[in-house]
């Protein structure tokens, strides 16, 4: 079973985190999320920080950790704010692994660098408007023109609610698309790296979000858009193998993300409940709220145990695929009743988007929903017991 | 150019602090230890200038056993090896005794500069700058905003009540920084593996030849006597005004001779 204990070099990294998000983040992000502003000077902070880089090989730049790492760090920033650790879990999970994990030495080379430093970030194109969890009902289309001979893809479609896709430092968006005939009931799909300002390719403007308002979300659109060749990422064909894995292992981090806000909101509500008074005593006098405050420890520290359990077996190599669903699933959902009972103890300063308990439930909610829906997981884990499809 | 950075591991500032009625020091085994702030922007300092002209950073710890935490800190941010000087006779040091082990250590190392913070969070006496050039027979550049290095010489920014004066010495020499001056880096993950496999050279008192009369409380030239907790805030009246509240204020003013 698991080590109880943190190996040093992982509880040092944490704490890293833990500082960094107190002390640089805590104080400024609430500015960014209610201007809907991408916060870039935290960003290049991170960056320089190495996180970008954490579960990569230094001869691409990276931090010779692994993904275990990564979700460390992940819930620390979650604790304190959502919109950046997102931004990084994108940034790394959807943006630079598919092309550490399938791309050739080249497209490693020519890639992973600035994605690692966190001076570029990458995104990871799969849903469209038509289809977020029907991810094989993918209608954007590339068709190779002149192949072999300095052909290229022509990509044609759209996709939605793509994260990291429109920043400044944005340098690649990996799309999913259709590049040829159904075989055996399937359609052919690959991936395919467009590097941003590629013509044809559109970012449309950032939506209206209900929450990870200081994260960066668009649509795209393709229209003849051209890439060479060599941007086919892995092997043609192999596009649905490759982001079911790609999302297996995003599962972890989306869980460890929201591990970090359920424990945030357990934070925020303990000083909260120590400061309120009402009827002559403070609120962590009662019963009431000692016990909202004891369940919501329970589900952050039940969530951690599963992320933690997940993570473990993937950087031993052992399967983690119904681990990975459990541990969303739970996490998402601690984090979901956390932020509506911390909500619940700050009373009406829990709806005023100044406290960070505010933030923290309008982005609660999308954990249940992005990188495959409490229903996807709780298919996954059915199919994984054996039951039918 | 070899830089020496000087760091201490002092109680965490914010964790509530207990003094030992005993030996009426810090109980620092109750509360976290950690590197001193202001050290922080002296091993930033040093790792900027040794990116910047090359180099080696080396950094010296004094402390009692166990208190590894700060120099761990350093190196995981980039320093190259460490120091620790630690010996149950130096326990109690005033910053008399401090800059002399310290000056000591000094003696069994090479170095063109050091650098140290201008003051320790715990006892912020913010002499052990001065008296550790005085000791080294170096210029002492202190509380330093900017440092600039040119081969042979070293010019500083120091930071004054009105501005800054520019401070100009030859190499080597001794530099304390401000928090101004930096920001410091936090460590990144490949530095904190990296540290791990750092040397760190132990030393104990006889080994940096240091004479123990003159450290420790004995050596001390200032003793504590007594210590007092800073008594909590009284409560305070509150009058309730029933019409004659504006009379009771003027004269609580006049008895207490504000008016
Ligand atoms: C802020 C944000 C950021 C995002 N970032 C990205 C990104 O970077 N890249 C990317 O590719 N996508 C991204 N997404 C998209 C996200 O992953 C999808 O929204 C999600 O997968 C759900 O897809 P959908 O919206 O099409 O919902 P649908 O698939 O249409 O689902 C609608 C409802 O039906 C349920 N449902 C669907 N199929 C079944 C079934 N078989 N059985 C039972 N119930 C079912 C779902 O659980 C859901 O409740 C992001 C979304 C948001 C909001």
């Amino acid at each position: 079973m698991l080590d109880p204990q943190l190996p040093a070099e992982y509880e040092e990294l944490r704490k890293t985190v833990e500082e960094f998000a107190h002390t640089e983040v805590s104080p400024v992000i609430g500015d960014y999320y209610e201007r809907h502003a991408f916060p870039y000077p935290l960003v290049a902070a991170m960056g320089r920080m190495g996180l970008f880089g954490l579960p990569f090989p230094e001869q691409y730049g990276g931090m010779g950790g692994d993904y275990f790492a990564l979700c460390l760090a992940l819930e620390e920033l979650a604790r304190v704010d959502s919109s950046l650790a997102i931004t990084l879990e994108a940034g790394v999970s959807l943006g630079a692994m598919p092309l550490y994990r399938f791309g050739t030495q080249e497209q490693k080379q020519r890639w992973l660098p600035d994605l690692c430093s966190g001076e570029r970030l990458g995104a990871f194109g799969l849903t469209e408007p038509d289809g977020g969890s029907d991810a094989g009902a993918t209608k954007t289309s590339a068709r190779l023109e002149s192949a072999g001979s300095g052909g290229s893809w022509v990509v044609n479609g759209s996709k939605s609610f793509i994260t990291n896709s429109g920043t400044d430092i944005t340098s690649l968006v990996t799309v999913t698309a259709v590049t040829g005939p159904q075989q055996e009931g399937r359609k052919e799909i690959s991936s395919i790296v467009i590097p941003s300002g590629t013509p044809g390719f559109t970012v449309e403007p950032g939506y209206s979000k209900v929450g990870w308002c200081a994260s960066d979300t668009h649509g795209l659109s393709f229209a003849d858009c051209r890439v060479p060749e060599e941007n086919l990422l892995g092997e043609r064909g192999r596009g649905y193998a490759q982001f079911l894995r790609i999302l297996d292992e995003g599962r972890i981090a989306i869980a460890a993300l929201a591990t970090g806000l359920a424990q945030g909101c357990v934070d925020e509500s303990l000083r909260y409940a120590r400061e309120r008074a009402a009827f002559g005593r403070r609120i962590e006098q009662y019963q009431a709220i000692q016990f909202k405050i004891a369940d919501m420890e329970a589900r952050a520290h039940t969530a951690r145990l599963a992320y933690r359990h997940a993570a473990a077996l993937l950087i031993h190599g052992r399967p983690f695929k119904k681990q990975a669903a459990i541990a969303k699933l739970v996490a998402s959902s601690a984090a979901m009743e956390n932020a509506r009972e911390a909500t619940q103890i700050f009373g009406g300063y829990g709806f005023m988007n100044e406290f960070p308990v505010g933030r923290f439930y309008r982005d609660a909610k999308i954990l249940e929903i992005g990188e495959g829906t409490s229903e996807v997981q709780r298919l996954l884990i059915a199919r994984d017991l054996g039951l039918p499809a | 150019m070899k830089i020496v950075v000087l760091v201490k591991q002092v109680p965490d500032t914010w964790a509530e602090k207990r003094l030992d009625p005993d030996t009426l020091t810090v109980d620092r085994a109750s509360v976290d230890g950690l590197i001193n702030e202001m050290d922080e922007f002296a091993v930033e300092e040093a790792l900027q200038l040794a990116e910047k002209h090359g180099g080696e950073v080396t950094v010296v710890c004094m402390g009692p056993e166990g208190a590894t935490d700060a120099y761990k800190k350093a190196l995981q941010m980039g320093v190259d090896k460490a120091v620790f000087l630690t010996d149950p006779a130096l326990a109690g040091s005033d910053a008399v005794g401090t800059s002399y082990a310290l000056a000591q250590v000094l003696g069994t190392l090479e170095y063109d500069l050091v650098i140290l913070g201008s003051e320790a969070s715990d006892a912020r006496t913010s002499i052990v700058p001065a008296l550790l050039a005085e000791r080294l027979g170096l210029p002492q550049l202190t509380f330093a905003s900017k440092v600039e290095v040119d081969g042979t010489s070293i010019k500083i920014n120091r930071q004054t009540d009105y501005g800054h004066d520019v401070v100009e010495a030859g190499l080597p020499a001794v530099v304390s920084v401000v928090e101004k001056i930096n920001e410091p880096r936090y460590p990144s993950f490949k530095g904190i593996m990296a540290a791990k496999k750092k040397p760190v050279q132990t030393l104990d008192a006889a080994a940096a030849a240091i004479d123990t009369a003159r450290v420790g409380a004995v050596g001390s030239w200032s003793k504590v006597l007594d210590a007092t907790v800073t008594p909590p805030r009284s409560k305070g009246t509150i009058v309730t005004d029933e019409g004659s509240g504006g009379v009771e204020l003027a004269d609580f003013l006049a008895t207490k001779k504000f008016v």
